[in-house]
């Protein structure tokens, strides 16, 4: 009983937490929809982001697309960017609890924000308020898509307003959250100059898929 | 347009699975330390890969220098400023607009 209660209450600590992120999630989530839209059309960003609900795999699948890349390499794209909820899934495993049908639905609710919020800083993580970070920001993911996609018209130029350049600041704020350790950081270095490399002959999707062969750097010792 | 269907369905699929793995494998072995240390390092490579790509890719492919790269700079002066996620993407939007605005 004492266990159900306190996950109750971190499920509405989290919620309280992930309240700061509705509006920048939603600002994201808006500018998804208005730069997917014409090369996706309206439902097809929007299912997106209710199921995948991850801006850095859709961002990049949505780059690929939008450079005239094939599906292949989008969906690589797109899944190598989700790659790094393999480690976060192990990391927060411990936390969830119910048969393993119930912890694969909770570990659905992983999201960057939510796993940073959850985070103790001992290793360990808390399961309420990892559902509850979760779900103010997919609310918000979800109807940012749904006004850029339908919005978009009056909004006006993507380009004009800037909202190219919110990409790369986002990830510039999930790598700063990610570069933990003089390795971390090697790997990003590594990893963009790669992609630097490649870029100017490489086909779309190609030069960003290479960048993540420097976290090969991982099998050397430290 | 079938196309993007794949992109989405595949995406959906693949991301379920990706986030459910370490919940599922709860209980049984935890990979290796090496490959541990592999996976980690991944999310920084492609965060960082996909910097340089947004910021440096032309509308054709290949390399274009451009205001995203004033964008980011105002996105890394703002976070250096411990200015709140918002702020940092509004700074990002708002000096590439003005420089497109200006140029």
């Amino acid at each position: 009983m004492t266990q159900v209660s306190t996950t109750t209450s971190t499920l509405r600590q989290g919620v309280r937490a992930g309240l700061p992120l509705v509006a920048p999630t939603f600002a994201l989530g808006a500018s998804f929809g208005v730069l997917a839209e014409p090369v996706m059309g309206a439902a097809a960003p929007i299912v997106m982001s209710l199921v995948v609900f991850a801006g850095g795999a859709q961002f990049a699948a949505l780059s690929v697309l939008a450079a005239g890349g094939v599906a292949g390499s989008a969906i690589a794209a797109g899944l190598l960017m989700n790659t790094r909820f393999l480690p976060m899934g192990f990391a927060v495993a411990p936390a969830l609890s119910g048969p393993p049908i119930a912890r694969a639905a909770q570990g659905q609710a992983l999201v960057d924000a939510s796993f940073a919020l959850a985070n103790r800083g001992d290793g360990s993580f808390d399961r309420g308020v990892l559902l509850g970070a979760t779900l103010p920001q997919l609310v918000a993911w979800t109807t940012g898509t749904v006004a850029g996609v339908v919005g978009g018209g009056l909004l006006g130029d993507p380009q004009a307003l800037g909202l190219d350049a919110i990409f790369p600041a986002f990830y510039a704020l999930l790598l700063l959250e990610e570069i933990r350790g003089r390795r971390a950081a090697a790997a990003a270095v590594l990893g963009g100059a790669i992609v630097l490399a490649l870029m100017p002959f490489a086909p779309a999707g190609v030069p960003v898929l290479a960048a993540t062969a420097a976290a090969l750097i991982g099998l050397t010792r430290p | 347009m079938t196309g993007i269907w794949l992109v989405v369905a595949v995406l959906c699929a693949g991301t379920v699975a990706i986030k459910a793995v370490g919940p599922l494998a709860l209980g049984g072995r935890r990979p290796s330390e090496r490959a541990l240390g592999v996976i980690a390092l991944v999310a920084p490579a492609l965060l960082a890969g996909l910097i340089v790509y947004e910021t440096f890719i032309g509308d054709g492919g290949g390399v274009r220098v451009d205001a995203r790269v004033v964008g980011l700079a105002a996105a890394l002066a703002a976070a250096a400023a411990r200015l709140p996620m918002l702020a940092v993407l509004l700074a990002a939007a708002a000096a590439t607009a003005l420089v497109r605005a200006v140029a």
